[in-house]
């Protein structure tokens, strides 16, 4: 890949989100390689998930028992599901190596329940490697802006 | 006035039922602190966020933001998070290491035992060493055991081994596992926020009736025994400790299934280092320690060990709690750490595969409580075929709710019984 491919990796970037937003479970759990790796630090965007703890850290297996979760109907947090939109921008190529190359992008996430409104916001670091002639994502961290302080429940696709 | 304090309480607490007030009142909860939050022991931290002399970090008592130090000396003690000049706070960074705190605001100096060392421009006070009887407030009586480090802003009253009695055995239980004798809190807390009083989550906690239907989702998807702990033949019992304390013991389905490492749903194999250790450690009690596993038990009013968690419940209002949790380590067994802190992380917080679930049952709880009918919570779940155990305390089922009525009895003693004056140390006006 190279700079002129930022068109279609900002279209993969809003189809993610899409398909987060809509609680497209499969859709999204499809987008993973099969070594994914899904991670929300706390406590700070650049501790040692192997020492310490963050809010998901996820692993390509974990985010398939996730996503089975859902699909019992009986994760309770998320029914009835969460409404969710989110924009996705400043979407920036940050280096390529190998078969892999790092985006990053901002974003803000609204979301409506019962309980209320919350804003949810932060930079999201991306790994995408191209597998069959698609895109895909190897890596995905969210540096959430407040994941030092006290977060309400956060049981959707971030 | 018609009736005393007292009375109003009497009233509200029933051995098998509790009035929907005591989670929504503002007043109730006003009077919590000073009953309960300000008074009795309260969990603080563990002596191995402060491994080292200097050490600091911020931590609660309630609303209360307290800063848990480790003076030179390598003594601990617990101040208040408040300038004695003015009031701005001293410490704003979450941890570190000082030997003394400096007021932003106009410069006051403090050692990390409290005392006030120093103030700019001393001529405007009359020169140096004129407000000696000045410092950092501080809570009254600190103490620790097996590391576990507690606090009680009543200056006298019962001591901390009074306060814990029969819940002090489960921290004993706990140390054990460590093939040194010791747990580590080393891994940082996630902050889950739960619009909710306070003591729904405390009595959630041991209460074993939930789990097969707030967590079947997870039960079902992954291969957990849990459930299976929970259900209406289990031989697991809830036991009510005494002193608002309980536990769910599984034991003795552990030690039916004689299985080392079963209560961690592993194998000796997976962890083989781990195991030999505590073999050398302990010897032949090493067999009986591996089958039957760490605690679940809820100290009151605000430390919880979920086997291998650490949760702290934190009030903040009548209906907003915050949820400090963590992975325990245990000192000198690193191959176990690191799948108790990933199972952890998957299991607790705002995205916990468990906990998520639990905390909108609070919310749910909360909102639901606030409605005008029916005005009571019902707690009778196992009050026929409750026992009394070898150590005169009483057991129920494994999905009885036994911890709620020890709770609810301890809770009514210590809001009824030697009420605090108005205006103490620590007091909210009244
Ligand atoms: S408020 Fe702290 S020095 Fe003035
Ligand atoms: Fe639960």
């Amino acid at each position: 890949m190279n700079g002129q491919d930022i068109r279609r990796i900002e279209q993969f970037l809003y189809r993610e989100a899409r398909l987060a937003d809509e609680h497209d479970y499969d859709g999204w759990e499809s987008l993973w390689t099969d070594d994914g790796l899904y991670w929300v630090p706390a406590g700070g965007d650049d501790i040692d998930p192997t020492t310490r703890m963050s809010i998901v850290y996820d692993n390509r297996r974990r985010i398939s028992t996730r996503i089975k979760q859902f699909h019992t109907g009986k994760r309770h947090t998320q029914i009835p599901a969460s409404r969710l939109r989110r924009v996705v921008s400043n979407v920036e190529i940050l280096g390529a190596e190998g078969a892999e190359t790092t985006v990053e992008a901002n974003f803000v996430l609204v979301e409506s329940r019962e309980r209320g409104k919350e804003i949810w916001a932060g930079r999201y670091t991306y790994r995408l490697r191209e597998v069959d002639g698609e895109l895909r994502m190897a890596y995905k961290k969210v540096a959430l802006v407040d994941n030092a302080r006290v977060v309400p429940t956060m049981s959707f696709l971030i | 006035m018609t009736t005393t304090i007292a009375e109003r309480y009497d009233a509200l607490i029933e051995p098998e039922r509790v009035h929907g007030s005591l989670y929504t009142s503002p007043e109730i909860f006003a009077d919590e602190l000073e009953q309960i939050w300000y008074r009795t022991w309260v969990y603080v931290g563990h002596v191995s966020e402060i491994a080292q002399p200097n050490d600091y970090v911020r931590k609660t008592i309630g609303p209360q933001d307290v800063v848990m130090t480790r003076g030179a000396d390598g003594e601990v003690h617990l101040l208040l998070n408040r300038c004695a000049h003015r009031g701005n706070l001293v410490c704003e960074a979450d941890a570190g290491n000082s030997s003394s705190f400096r007021c932003p605001y106009h410069g006051w100096t403090y050692r990390n035992t409290g005392d006030l060392v120093g103030y700019p421009f001393p001529q405007g006070y009359g020169g140096r060493g004129k407000l000696d009887e000045l410092g950092l407030g501080r809570v009254p009586r600190v103490a620790v055991y097996q590391g576990f480090v507690f606090g009680s802003f009543a200056p006298d009253g019962p001591s901390l081994a009074e306060h814990l009695g029969e819940a002090a055995g489960e921290l004993d239980r706990l140390v054990r596992l460590s093939p040194q004798g010791e747990v580590e809190i080393t891994a940082g807390f996630l902050k889950h926020r739960a619009r909710a009083n306070w003591k729904l989550l405390a009595e959630n906690e041991t209460d074993g009736y939930h789990p097969q239907f707030v967590h079947q989702s997870i039960f079902s998807v992954a291969e957990s025994g849990i459930g299976a702990l929970y259900g209406e033949k289990s031989t697991a019992v809830t036991r009510d400790l005494g002193g608002g304390h309980s536990e769910n013991d599984l034991r003795p389905e552990f030690r039916r299934l004689a299985a080392p490492m079963g209560w961690f749903g592993t194998t000796e194999k997976k962890v083989p280092h781990y195991v030999a250790a505590m073999r050398e450690r302990h010897g032949d009690a090493a067999e009986e320690i591996l089958v039957e596993g760490a605690p679940h038990v809820m100290i009151f009013p605000n430390l919880f060990i979920a086997e291998i968690q650490l949760f702290t419940i934190q009030p903040l209002a009548a209906d907003l709690t915050v949820q400090h949790v963590t992975a325990i380590g245990l000192k000198g067994a690193p191959e176990m750490n690191t799948r108790m802190l990933q199972q952890s992380i998957g299991s607790v917080g705002p995205a916990g595969l468990l906990l998520a679930d639990d905390t909108e049952m609070y919310e749910r709880n909360q909102a639901g409580v606030a409605e005008l009918r029916p005005e009571w919570l019902d707690i009778r779940r196992g009050v026929g075929r409750e026992s009394v155990d070898e150590r005169g305390l009483t057991i129920g089922g494994a999905t009885d709710e036994t911890a709620m009525r020890g709770f609810w009895r301890h809770y009514k003693r210590l809001m009824t019984t030697d009420r605090v004056a108005a205006g103490t140390a620590a007091g909210t006006p009244r």
